[in-house]
């Protein structure tokens, strides 16, 4: 007995539980959709969101904070320090610009867009902006390059840079070959060795 | 064997046309039936086309989406667009399948969903054949779909494939018997096989309907007859043999672009066919509900109480889980046969009385 | 592991041993590729028919080298990885990990940054919990709670990409505080989900799903998950609880500032089968959804003024030298971290990932044995794994 009305109970919960469930998608049919016809509608995008990457480049010192920073290594940066005779002026906090920056680049391809990089950004010019639609056909297309200077200019301070090196390299060996020489007889040899 | 007792709207369309006269009646026999296959292919299609467009529409709705929304007023040309894509996909046919078999199988599934449509009586005299056996005639094709299946699942050389094609066999073959023995109901309290027949006897009124009429075993026969036909054509909550969450897609797996919209039409075309024999046995067919509606034709109230049907399946489908193999077998013989036992007794009875 | 022979298997279900023909097994590859292993898992089923005879995981497809990472990077640098552990509930795992290192450093949080935590992991929690009642619920193939558990998470998330700018891995909780107070209006939001969050769950997501009958017979005596099996398998979070064992550290060993709140630990209790079945643990998924909500309600209510980042705290983070095991209770179960410091080093010296998932899929094989192939898809979908946390 026990077992019949187990059955018939068994068949009543289950057609009501299809009928409750029924009802419930009924009333769902004629409620408000959820949905956003993306590229007409946008959500607004909030102020904190994470997205393209953008440094201002006039602002940015050099001064390698975000590279180290940042942990999957999208960032790279290639500096050259001033000549005596540039000025590059003021970041906009006041710090003195001390660096060219023939290269900033970062490959988004490679960003988790974690935005470690952008805290520890003494001028603040590494921000996240609101743009997220930059899909590219190209991998390459998504290295974004910052540097404000163009080829040829990096070109002249680069051959400047290393005509700085240069000498420098001359006279560190001059100095040295003169320490050497001060004490007389076989100093020569090890100012060649260094 | 032309001058048929059965009633043939095509035959006796072509008969009419004075144009033919000089064709023997053999071949416009043929003709006839080349043109009633190509008009069904048409109706199963464009319902296809119809219903999958509904079903996305309410799926979404139901889900608080919107649904397709971007091909036509409110996404109607989607199935479409997407039935082009299909037709002009690469057809693939992966190595080491059964190819012969492969091929075949679909066009098989596929026929049996259109053959069921010859007996359906639409309007008074809108019907294609009206066989003194169309019932049995539509139990009989119906089943048919299995072997197709079983080819489909088999030569895949998949198992999911074959996993799907061996539930689905299982799946139909018990669940004719529930079937049949609703349709049993129907047929006594008509007293004739004949679909036409069956529609005639339920006319002046939805109180004279088998659902109402014979009150409550007509209308668990309905019943039973709507939740085993459901599983019959292989929709949630039986759709075990396509359930994309075990099977991955059952026995069309491997099957895509052409083949692929051969099942899927087949699948719309069997909804359309079970919801039209529902209507026919149980809900007076073309017959008006009221009076009063009669100037509303035949035909309209057969496609209104169809789609309605349509529709309740589509609605379940977004509503429920899935049954497990199991509880699909225990539900058909533990449940669905004992009632529908209980119903030919008790309408036994009420003919008797 | 003891070999099952077909025959045990037949006896089991009450059918004569070697009867009717010859049969033999097959041997099913169930993923990488496959809709339901959540990820990219394999299971290599052998099965007779439908029935399952043994089930191995086969992991590894999503391994990331997490931990091996963790050695190159500096502190703060970790938590954008431990973010992508377990992608379904990044603060559980963020909160895992700063606590860790707070204890090794030996500082403290400020207030209002520990409610700040508690409340975007109690939400956490809350977005991962839908996203199992979902992904559950079309495992067992009802498609529509699926997107209504989506549109519920979606608000959460809404929350979060406000609150810290994105939405599915925030590196929201850093070592010292949090990276961004609340924005105006915060709580308001927060609330008006809560109370429309707890309406959905007993209106719409109770009836559709949970006590729908055709799941019920789906999951209740299935997959059935015995205590002390749980308590061997180093089996946590609601999958241990759903076992019927009341453990949930939240309140066992209390961290941050969880003793303040008055929250219940809930269990398996058996209602529609057996104590630890599948229908246990989806359903302690369920009322724990409950639960976070009136942890956030307090927290939010007590939340107090204030800083939300430790002054102490550098650009370089300086961590003395030391070994250390923190422990949370994530959406999933306890994660836990073991770090070694060598006090010189600008990040981890060695990191240790304890995840709650890994430890949660390895009783797959145990409890799986013999049931249907359909049981499976519902066993597997029951422990709620995510095959980030697994291969790490
Ligand atoms: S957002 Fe993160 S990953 Fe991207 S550049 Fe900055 S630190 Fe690197
Ligand atoms: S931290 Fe800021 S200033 Fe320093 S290098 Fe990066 S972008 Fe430039």
């Amino acid at each position: 007995m026990q077992s019949v009305n187990q059955y018939f109970l068994n068949i009543y919960i289950a057609i009501k539980s299809v009928l409750i469930g029924m009802s419930i998608t009924f009333r769902h049919l004629f409620t408000k959709s959820v949905t956003v016809q993306y590229p007409r509608e946008r959500l607004p995008i909030p102020g904190t969101s994470r997205n393209l990457l953008l440094n201002k480049i006039e602002d940015c010192i050099g001064c390698d904070q975000c590279v180290r920073v940042c942990p999957v290594n999208c960032i790279t940066m290639d500096t050259i320090k001033v000549f005596p005779e540039d000025d590059l002026g003021l970041a906009s906090d006041g710090s003195k610009k001390r660096l060219w920056l023939p290269r900033f680049d970062i490959d988004m391809a490679k960003c988790c867009y974690c935005g470690l990089c952008t805290y520890p950004c003494p001028t603040e010019c590494l921000i996240m902006t609101d743009e997220y639609e930059y899909a590219t056909y190209e991998r390459n297309d998504l290295v974004f390059k910052f540097t404000d200077l163009d080829p040829i200019q990096i070109a002249e301070l680069k051959e400047k840079d290393h005509i700085r090196s240069m000498e420098k390299e001359k006279k560190k060996l001059e100095t040295a070959k003169q320490a050497a020489a001060k004490p007389g007889k076989n100093g020569g040899k090890s100012g060649e060795g260094t | 064997m032309i001058q048929a007792e059965y009633y043939n709207i095509f035959v006796k369309i072509i008969d009419q046309l004075a144009v033919l006269d000089f064709l023997p009646p053999v071949w416009k026999f043929i003709l006839a039936s080349v043109i009633a296959a190509l008009v069904f292919f048409h109706v199963i299609a464009i319902f296809a086309l119809v219903a999958i467009w509904v079903e996305r529409k309410v799926a979404g709705h139901i889900q608080d989406r919107l649904g397709p929304m971007e091909t036509g007023w409110h996404g109607v040309l989607q199935t479409l667009a997407d039935a082009i894509k299909l037709l002009i996909k690469e057809d693939i046919i992966a190595g080491g399948i059964d190819r012969r078999l492969f091929v075949l199988a679909p066009v098989i599934v596929f026929m049996t969903a259109l053959a069921v449509f010859v007996v359906f009586p639409v309007g008074e005299n809108f019907i294609v054949s009206d066989l003194n056996i169309g019932i049995l005639y539509i139990v009989a094709i119906s089943t048919l779909v299995v072997p197709g299946i079983i080819m489909a699942g088999w030569s895949s050389n998949n198992k999911w494939s074959l996993f799907g094609a061996m539930r689905s066999a299982a799946q139909i073959v018990s669940y004719e018997v529930p079937v049949g023995l609703a349709i049993v109901c129907a047929v006594m309290a008509a007293g004739s096989l004949s679909m036409q027949t069956i529609v005639e006897s339920q006319a002046g009124g939805f109180w004279n309907w088998f659902i109402f009429s014979k009150f409550p075993f007509g209308f668990i026969a309905f019943f039973i007859y709507f939740v085993a036909s459901l599983a019959e054509i292989n929709r949630t909550p039986f759709d075990l043999p396509e359930a994309e969450s075990e099977i991955v897609a059952g026995y069309m797996t491997e099957y895509s672009g052409m083949r692929w919209s051969f099942f899927f039409l087949a699948e719309y075309g069997n909804m359309l066919a079970v919801g039209a024999i529902a209507t026919t046995l149980f809900l007076g067919g073309w017959q008006t509900p009221i009076s009063l509606l009669s100037f509303i034709p035949g035909p309209v109230w057969f496609t209104a109480k169809t789609m309605f049907l349509v529709f309740v399946h589509i609605w379940l489908r977004w509503t429920l889980p899935r049954l497990r193999v199991d509880q699909l077998m225990y539900m058909c013989w533990k449940v669905l046969t004992p009632f529908a036992f209980v119903s030919i007794f008790g309408i036994g009875l009420w003919m008797t009385f | 592991m003891p070999e099952i022979k077909t025959d045990d298997v037949y006896i089991e279900l009450g059918k004569h041993p070697k009867a009717g023909f010859a049969t033999d097994d097959m041997i099913l590859q169930m993923g990488p590729q496959h809709p339901s292993t959540h990820g990219v898992l394999r299971i290599e089923c052998v099965t007779d028919g439908e029935i399952i005879k043994k089930a191995t995981c086969h992991i590894g497809y999503l391994h990331r080298c997490f931990e091996k990472h963790a050695e190159n990077v500096m502190w703060q640098g970790v938590i954008p990885f431990t973010d992508r552990m377990d992608y379904l509930a990044s603060m559980g795992q963020n909160f895992s990990y700063v606590i860790t290192v707070e204890k090794l450093m030996g500082i403290e949080v400020p207030e209002r940054a520990e409610y700040m935590r508690v409340i975007t992991a109690e939400l956490q929690r809350i977005a991962s919990h839908l996203m199992a009642y979902g992904t559950y619920g079309m495992d067992i193939g009802a498609f529509t709670p699926f997107l209504w558990a989506f549109r519920e998470r979606e608000y959460v998330l809404d929350l979060f990409e406000k609150l810290c700018g994105a939405r599915l891995l925030y590196n929201y909780m850093w070592i010292g505080g949090v990276s961004h107070d609340v924005y105006d209006g915060f709580a308001e939001e927060c609330m008006s989900f809560l109370d429309t969050f707890e309406r959905v769950v007993f209106e719409e997501f109770n009836p559709i799903l949970t006590y729908n009958k055709i799941f019920i017979e789906r999951t209740a005596n299935v997959g059935i998950l015995s205590p002390e099996l749980a308590i061997d398998y180093g089996i946590t979070g609601p999958c241990l609880r759903g076992s019927g064992v009341d453990w949930d550290l939240r309140r066992d060993d209390p961290y941050s500032i969880y003793d303040r709140f008055d929250f219940e630990v809930i269990t398996g209790k058996g209602e529609m089968g057996t104590v630890g079945d599948c229908w246990d643990r989806f359903m302690v998924r369920v009322l724990e959804m409950i639960e976070s909500v009136k942890i956030i309600r307090q927290a939010l209510q007590q939340m107090p003024e204030g800083p939300i980042m430790n002054e102490k705290i550098k650009k370089v983070i300086r961590v003395p030298a030391g070994r250390v095991y923190g422990r949370t209770e994530a959406p999933r179960g306890e994660l836990g971290y073991y770090l070694i410091s060598d006090g010189k080093g600008r990040g981890p010296n060695r990191l240790k990932a304890r995840s709650p998932c890994f430890s949660n899929l390895s009783v797959l094989e145990e409890i799986s044995r013999g049931c249907m192939l359909a049981d499976l898809i519902a066993i597997i979908g029951s422990l709620d794994i995510v095959l980030g946390c697994v291969d790490r």
